[in-house]
């Protein structure tokens, strides 16, 4: 079926356009090109879909599955052994009391000691030491954190218990798809495992095969452990939180302060030509390089400053650089030419002509700026930023060089502590040879990606509500 | 201008002089002389884009409480002559102003005169309505509050009620002040940016081809409008439109494009007169050309 027009009178320009028969055999040439492209540009997204649902499923199948496991002491014995019901009742529903008599009938009194001069479990009420060694010791020249610190709470006293009392250990695991399809398999490998000598600590009645959510609320909350049934990420997720809020409080200011200038009020020149050449590239450099930056400034050279030695007169909260304060200014530096251009972008896009309305009325350039450039420019700048941080959150490279501590079980008190984060600890889990670490890195990673998905959604949100309102 | 001293409120004190004497006696005394009252005059005024001569040796005296309309071809130079009196063109990075440009005899191109002061005072009306993306009620109120607006709540209530009638545009709006004034059409946008303007109490107003994004009715409406703010304002207006110059303005400044000695295409003033003159018997052949429609 062709469309053609009626013959008309040959024109000056017959020979330079195809003949009737001629386009047709050209057209069906097009045509097909066309389709081939976009089956091409199909077969793309296809990939990339796949690709990412590879990632997901990788981390996903590790975080959950069948596991083999020997509890020293059975939860449910303990807990029926206290007179609760242990369909219903966990080791978590335990009372404080109760918790704090389970630890001293099955913890050695020099394990005591030492978790008590750690962080004390009640107020007023010593439980493993005596009053008077806690005075002298508490009065020395480098008293335990126990003797400042607060009491304990529920759920740390849960996790101990976890650890000291039930010290679950997980001889086999199982990823969640092979779980799903075929769990009696892992059972049979089990007991081959014990056929051929390989659980010599235990004996096969002792284990019990059951599901395990690696990923569940326990593990958020709990703090870091040498063993992985008993480890959470508490303090990643706090160490990360903190290095968040100094990344934001240093990058935001500094980065749309620099973009305002820029857009605003910075004149053509070579100087700021230059000048914004060098932020396009600052944005492509390798963040191991702000990493090395991150460790030859902040750690070495601002070290009185970093360590919060010139804060605390004598004694600073951390021996060294290597602190929260080093880290989120590293990745503030690493996240500033990112959110400088985001923000140019942004504010580039608001129409010149409010700026000569502004102006017009006679207005100075910072009241055109502040009232009516910003408005407008602000959900772009906000998306510019978080996607920026989202990123920053994800970095491992320069923390690493920066000097996050891959084994720390105390919550980060404020900018000069200690610290580690949430890409350090999957870094660190993933390198260490047993399945159970593989299995709680994978956890942790679901945790970093809902987190940056989360964080994704607000950036979208807060465009959608704020373009929304500029209409 | 150069020994000027005091430059910091040089322009208020004019407007200061402005109200305290008596209009009548300074045009009184002003044609005793032999003069023209102008309420904004140029000097021999070449505006430069970088090395370009956008346009060249204007001398132009607008009148006080006049409409004074520029015409001519694209390209004269015209928008760029009424963008050099509010000092807007400073926003160009390249442009360059040579000569001079009196304000009530204050030269605003003199060394320390703050640009910010010349536009609070000769405000403008742009080619596009460029209302911002606030309520009705927020984008008259702004430009009153940045200049350091005193009044209270009810004051302020006042004041937009007082430019929004004075704009023409009250009767319309009145019931929903608080909606975006990107609700509004657009004839009733660029009404809204006259009445922002006129907030401020500027002494004169710059329209930019005010109407030209506007329908014919809309047109109509704005034209009446500036006939109406003629009475409290001075107007200078850019116009493709030689029918809107020949209705609202008192006189009417026609510029061409000529090629100068080394063959650069500049804009120049050809003729200056009172509208009906100019229209009716143009000194220029070139002015005749134009408004009969054989170029232009």
């Amino acid at each position: 079926m062709t469309v053609t027009a009626p013959e008309r009178e040959s024109g000056q320009r017959d020979g330079q356009f195809p003949t009737e028969d001629e386009y047709q055999g050209q057209l069906g040439r097009r045509t097909r090109r066309a389709s081939w492209f976009q089956a091409a540009c199909l077969l793309a997204l296809v990939i990339a879909v796949l690709a990412l649902a590879t990632l997901l499923y990788t981390i996903i199948n590790d975080s959950f599955g069948l596991v083999a496991i020997v509890n020293q002491n059975d939860p449910e014995d303990i807990v029926a052994g206290l007179g609760h019901d242990p369909e219903v009742f966990t080791i978590a529903d335990l009372s404080y009391d109760e918790m704090v008599d389970l630890l001293e009938a099955n913890v050695s009194s020099g394990v005591g000691r030492r978790l008590e001069r750690e962080q004390r479990f009640y107020e007023h009420r010593l439980v493993f030491e005596d009053e008077g060694t806690w005075t002298e010791i508490c009065a020395s020249d480098a008293p335990p954190t126990g003797c400042t610190a607060g009491p304990r709470d529920q759920a740390n006293l849960a996790a101990l218990v976890q650890e000291r009392v039930v010290m679950p250990d997980v001889i086999a695991s199982y990823q969640l798809v092979p779980s799903l399809l075929r769990p009696e398999e892992f059972e049979r490998e089990v007991e081959q495992g014990f056929a051929a000598g390989r659980f010599t600590d235990h004996t096969l009645d002792q284990v019990e095969i059951e599901w395990r959510a690696w990923f569940n609320p326990t593990f958020l909350v709990t703090p870091q452990n040498s063993t992985p049934e008993v480890a959470g990420i508490r303090t990643a997720i706090l160490g990360s939180a903190w290095l968040v809020l100094i990344t934001v409080l240093f990058a935001v200011p500094v980065g749309v302060g620099a973009a305002i200038y820029l857009v605003e009020y910075a004149k053509q020149s070579r100087m700021n030509d230059f000048i914004q050449t060098n932020i396009n590239n600052l944005a492509g450099v390798p963040s191991i390089i702000y990493g090395m930056l991150g460790l030859a400034i902040f750690v070495r050279v601002l070290e009185p400053f970093t360590s919060g030695a010139i804060f605390t007169e004598g004694v600073p909260p951390s021996e060294d650089g290597r602190t929260i304060i080093a880290a989120g200014l590293t990745l503030g530096l690493l996240t500033l030419p990112v959110v400088i251009i985001s923000a140019q972008e942004a504010l580039k896009a608001v129409p010149d002509s409010l700026r000569h309305a502004g102006l017009a009325l006679g207005a100075t350039r910072w009241q055109t700026v502040r009232s009516q450039i910003i408005p407008v420019a602000l959900p772009g700048i906000l998306t510019g930023t978080i996607l920026a941080v989202a990123r920053a959150i994800g970095e491992t490279a320069p923390l690493i060089l920066v000097g996050a501590a891959s084994f720390i079980t105390t919550d980060p008190t404020g900018p000069f502590s200690k610290f580690t984060a949430l890409p350090i600890q999957i870094f660190q889990w993933t390198s260490y040879p047993q399945q159970e670490f593989h299995n709680i890195a994978a956890a942790a990673s679901v945790a970093l990606l809902v987190l940056l998905l989360t964080l994704n959604a607000v950036a979208v949100i807060l465009r959608n509500r704020y373009s929304r309102r500029a209409e | 201008m150069t020994n000027e001293t005091s430059t910091e409120t040089r322009v208020d004190r004019v407007i200061e002089e402005r109200k305290t004497t008596d209009p009548q006696t300074q045009v009184e005394s002003d044609s005793a002389t032999g003069s023209v009252p102008g309420v904004i005059e140029t000097k021999d005024m070449s505006v430069y884009y970088g090395d370009f001569r956008a346009v060249a040796d204007v001398s132009l005296d607008f009148g006080r409480n006049e409409i004074s309309a520029l015409i001519g071809p694209s390209g004269c130079g015209k928008s760029t002559v009424l963008r050099s009196l509010n000092r807007m063109n400073d926003l160009v990075a390249t442009a360059r102003t040579e000569g001079q440009v009196h304000y009530h005899g204050q030269n605003i191109y003199a060394e320390g005169v703050d640009p910010v002061e010349v536009r609070r005072t000769i405000g403008m009306v742009f080619q596009k309505p460029n209302p911002f993306p606030k309520s009705i009620y927020d984008n008259i109120a702004w430009g009153a509050k940045i200049n350091g607006f005193r009044g209270n709540k009810s004051e302020m209530e006042d004041l937009v009620h007082e430019a929004l009638v004075g704009a023409a545009l009250w009767d319309e709006v009145k019931d929903k002040l608080g909606d975006s004034g990107y609700s509004l059409s657009g004839g009733q946008q660029q009404r809204l940016c006259i009445a922002r303007a006129i907030a401020v109490k500027p002494d004169v107003i710059l329209m930019d081809e005010p109407c030209s994004s506007l329908d014919p009715i809309a047109t109509l409406r704005i034209e009446e409008l500036m006939l109406e703010l003629k009475e409290n304002y001075s107007i200078i207006i850019v116009t493709h439109n030689m029918q809107q110059a020949a209705r609202v303005s008192d006189k009417t400044a026609f510029f061409n494009v000529k090629l100068d000695d080394s063959g650069m295409r500049t804009g120049r003033l050809v003729e200056y007169s009172p509208t009906e003159q100019l229209f009716t018997s143009p000194r220029e052949k070139d002015t005749e050309d134009y408004i009969t429609g054989r170029f232009g």
